[in-house]
């Protein structure tokens, strides 16, 4: 070739009316402190990291605002619901969320167990549809059932974010199979959001073919996340190469790769 | 922390869940500098209801058994 031009090697990844740079999404809870929680998000090379809403400590320092360490110019904030039991409270902390003045992008938990943190399907529902009606741009987390799944494009939400295995459990991607099927019968992103425990995790998953992974625990408490959070940052993107290029078809029998011809007599 | 101005009488309100007494007549804009908090990175909801225009916090007058919550973004997943 003549020219060097550098091969387009993925597709835009765009949730809704946005282009984010990249397919890996991280959070900012659990940390040991905000200088490693700093370090590591700027090692995942993460566009969009999701915050909390709590009440403001009215007796303690401003150590836990999180905007006294990220800047909010540099980071997309994706403000999440987690916590919420109820769908009237996860729409009450998306509009506290919101008004804050940041963007209209919600990251919708309705938890239906404390002992799981799986969600609660009914309740999340409900909430999608009332936020979606107000103009959020909702992601919902939600476990690996399609039929929810659907329900939940359905119900207006602009990326669904099935689980792969449950909140801070790192056990990885249970079910490849029913994370490829939501990704094959969906038409917003699928962004897996859950369950991440290390690189090859983040591999696997982004091999379905999905369009992201979120992921919080699996950088924070490893024993050196910014190493963990680069890492992560290679296998998403290593992932996502390999599912572009298809892998070769599975044989169970051997296939020589040096040719039978030429050999000596 | 400073004190709010005192005037000749107090109203009792609630702040993220505890009582606290201001001044009669205290703004939303008052309490949070009684507070030392920034306004531009706070949301406050007075009884139930967002107070979305932090322009308003200096007319907003708290009144007794106000329910304030003042929420602010923390780290989460």
């Amino acid at each position: 070739m003549s020219t060097a031009t550098q091969p387009v090697l993925d597709t835009p990844f765009i949730v809704a009316d946005r282009e984010f740079q990249s397919r890996l999404m991280v959070g900012t809870g659990k940390y040991a402190s905000n200088e490693a929680m700093v370090q590591s998000i700027e090692a995942s090379g993460a566009e969009v990291v999701t915050v909390a809403v709590r009440r403001v400590d009215l007796d303690r320092s401003k150590d836990a605002a999180i905007l006294h360490h990220l800047d909010p110019e540099r980071f997309f904030l994706l403000a999440n619901t987690a916590g919420c039991y109820t769908a009237d409270d996860a729409v009450r902390y998306a509009r506290l969320a919101r008004a804050a003045g940041f963007n209209e992008w919600v990251k919708l938990e309705v938890i239906g167990d404390e002992e799981s943190l799986l969600p609660d399907t009914a309740g999340l529902l409900d909430a999608t549809r009332v936020l979606a009606a107000e103009g959020f741009r909702v992601m919902a987390y939600t476990n690996d059932d399609l039929i929810t799944a659907l329900r939940l494009e359905d119900a207006g939400a602009v990326a669904v974010m099935p689980l792969a295995s449950p909140i801070g459990s790192g056990l990885g991607l249970l079910n490849p199979f029913a994370i490829r099927t939501i990704k094959h019968r969906l038409s917003v992103p699928v962004i897996v959001d859950a369950g991440v425990g290390t690189a090859s995790d983040a591999c696997v998953t982004m091999e379905q073919g999905v369009d992201g992974i979120l992921m919080n625990t699996g950088i924070a408490a490893a024993g050196d996340p910014v190493r963990m959070a680069t890492a992560m940052r290679l296998a998403v993107e290593a992932g996502r190469l390999a599912h572009l290029a298809g892998r070769m078809p599975r044989r169970e029998v051997a296939v020589p790769s040096s040719p039978f011809s030429g050999m000596l007599a | 922390m400073p004190h709010l101005e005192v005037g000749s009488e107090s109203v009792a309100i609630v702040v993220n869940g505890d009582t606290r007494e201001v001044p009669a007549g205290a703004s939303v804009a008052s309490l949070l500098a009684s507070l030392q908090l920034d306004p531009r990175l706070v949301v406050v909801e007075r009884n139930r209801e967002i107070l979305r225009d932090r322009d308003s916090f200096a007319r907003v007058e708290l009144a007794t058994d106000d329910t304030i919550e003042i929420v602010h973004f923390v780290g989460g997943g």
